[in-house]
């Protein structure tokens, strides 16, 4: 503290009081809408207080109504195995092309260097039509692979490997040589431990990212045993207007934040250091 | 380093995987673009005639091409702007106040981890015409809030959506940023009898500008490219046009449209964009502002 002007520290706390209220406020909505019974939302009113159908609605999001099962888990599970795959799929091949980048000399390295730059270039909103018949063609529609393999090359973790390798002093290779490691070894007993954290950090970021994708699943999948959470409340929305299930529709916009929103609060520490690390 | 393993192949199997998929879905479908636009395809796909550069003169004189450009700079601008200026305010109170900084970071980051189709869901309810408690307290002040027919209302929505989730960022990145300024600069200014928003403008502010300029590119490559989902889930682009932004349009044109050939130059456009912003990213951003 600079100065003391308690006026001005009140003041402060009230501005971030504030401002933590505004920024809650649409999931405070959600939350409460969530609960209450289909007949609660008309033209004039919306209920701003709990409702007494917050069992019902979520039994009937979560396990499905008479007859008609639920496709939440399913969903919840491809959203998982989205997630995780185009993580996963991340960090393993950024690993190995930080690697060989970092650690050995070979003809063309500065050009294989910027084929992986170019795709810093390259979001898939930008190339998405040419993208979507490239997966076509390939018959990867409707398919796990179609979900998660176009998006896992990633220019961002290969440069934040990189980075991180080339601080490793060169000692450590000559003493893993002279004790016999060859490089497959030295990867991982030496240089996986040491980027323990750095993997934790970007483990973090990318969940959230491939958890939060919409419009490629939107696009490669149509059988809805592929759909995703985040994409599935934009089909509860695709009716006319006054037939919008909003409970149901908060219900399931609430589940399909709560995983990442849990991952970030948990991992406060690591995903700040992952936010930090990929934009060096 | 100055130590390498001697191996000569080990290292092209290492960078195999990674090379494949950039390969097969970013420079395959890349160049594809780039051929498609030269290309007129009719409407079933049976056959395609060349066309030269038709295709990018009819975007360039397109008044709609335009109109989704001047979107694209509103929308990206404001979202931007009031992204960087909400957040550099609570970064701002949050460095002042010693205890408790740590809480209201936890409160405040969680946005982040929010799809953007899903903020958008959320603010829609909040101004839904009919129904939303903002659109009923607007109405109540004598603004009709309706955002599916008034186009300057539909853009409003958006820019909150996308804003809300980007304040996290920015807060974090500015917090960082305040608490790297040497205590000692602001003491010396506090007993030459500079007062808070002195401070502030003439030391703090000025200090700030790496960070600051740094989240102003992150913050447009942002509203550029991943705010699909907040139009794609409230608006759909419309009314009109109104919200249609070159990214949606992209999509919009290509798979609603079928006009693949004019998306494929609007792809080319935006390929041509994103490099430009990612040169200016990596040669200033190493240079960094600095007064």
């Amino acid at each position: 503290m600079i100065e003391n002007r308690p006026w001005l520290t009140g003041f402060s706390h009230l501005v971030l009081i504030l401002g933590v209220l505004v920024v809650a406020l649409p999931v405070w909505v959600a939350i409460v809408a969530s609960t209450d019974p289909a007949n609660a939302f008309g033209v004039g009113h919306i209920p701003l207080w709990f409702g007494d159908q917050a069992f019902a609605n979520w039994h009937q999001v979560l396990i499905g109504k008479e007859g008609q099962a639920s496709q939440v888990l399913r969903m919840t599970l491809n959203s998982l195995i989205m997630a995780l795959g185009i993580t996963f799929g991340k960090i393993a091949i950024s690993l190995f092309s930080a690697y060989a980048i970092v650690f050995f000399r070979f003809p063309f390295r500065g050009l294989e260097f910027w084929v992986i730059f170019f795709t810093l270039m390259l979001p898939v909103e930008v190339r998405i039509v040419p993208t979507y018949e490239v997966v076509a063609n390939l018959n990867l529609l409707n398919s796990y692979t179609g979900l998660t393999l176009p998006l896992i090359a990633s220019a961002t973790a290969t440069f934040l490997f990189r980075q991180c390798f080339m601080s490793i002093p060169g000692e450590l290779v000559e003493a893993a040589r002279i004790d016999g490691a060859g490089p497959i070894r030295f990867f991982f007993d030496i240089l996986l431990p040491m980027s323990r954290t750095n993997i934790a950090a970007l483990f973090v970021i990318l969940f959230i990212y491939g958890w939060n994708q919409y419009l490629w699943p939107l696009i490669v999948t149509t059988d809805d045993a592929y759909y995703t959470l985040v994409m599935s409340v934009k089909r509860m929305l695709s009716v006319p207007d006054g037939d919008i299930e909003w409970n149901k529709v908060m219900v399931s916009t609430l589940l399909a934040m709560i995983p990442p929103v849990l991952v970030v609060i948990g991992m406060q520490k690591l995903f700040v250091k992952g936010l930090v690390d990929a934009e060096k | 380093m100055s130590v390498y393993f001697p191996q000569k192949l080990l290292p092209y199997l290492l960078l195999m995987p990674q090379l494949v998929v950039t390969a097969i879905f970013f420079l395959w479908p890349a160049g594809q673009a780039v051929e498609q636009a030269f290309y007129q395809e009719d409407a079933f796909g049976l056959s395609r005639d060349f066309v030269g550069l038709d295709n990018f003169t009819e975007l360039l004189t397109s008044s709609e091409y335009f109109a989704s450009l001047k979107t694209t700079m509103v929308f990206s601008f404001s979202v931007a702007f009031l992204g960087l200026a909400v957040a550099l305010w609570l970064a701002v109170m949050a460095d002042r106040v010693i205890r408790g900084a740590m809480v209201y970071q936890t409160l405040l980051i969680w946005p982040y981890a929010v799809a953007p189709a899903l903020a958008g869901v959320l603010w829609w309810i909040l101004f839904d015409p009919s129904m939303g408690p903002m659109a009923l307290l607007l109405e109540s002040i004598g603004i009709d809030w309706n955002h599916f027919v008034n186009g300057d209302q539909a853009m409003i929505l958006v820019v909150i959506s996308a804003t809300w989730k980007q304040i996290s960022y920015n807060f974090l990145f500015f917090l960082a940023g305040l608490q790297a300024i040497p205590r000692s600069l602001i003491e010396a200014a506090a007993i030459d009898g500079a007062g808070p928003s002195k401070r502030f403008w003439d030391i703090v502010f000025p200090l700030l500008s790496p960070t600051t300029f740094f989240l102003l590119v992150v913050n447009l490559v942002y509203a550029f490219f991943e705010t699909f989902g907040v139009i794609d889930a409230t608006t759909q682009g419309g009314p009109g046009q109104s919200t249609t932004t070159m990214v949606y349009k992209v999509f919009n044109d290509g798979f609603v449209g079928l006009d693949l050939g004019s998306s494929a130059a609007q792809s080319v456009v935006l390929m041509v964009i994103v490099g430009l912003m990612t040169v200016v990213q990596f040669r200033y951003i190493e240079r960094k502002v600095q007064y």
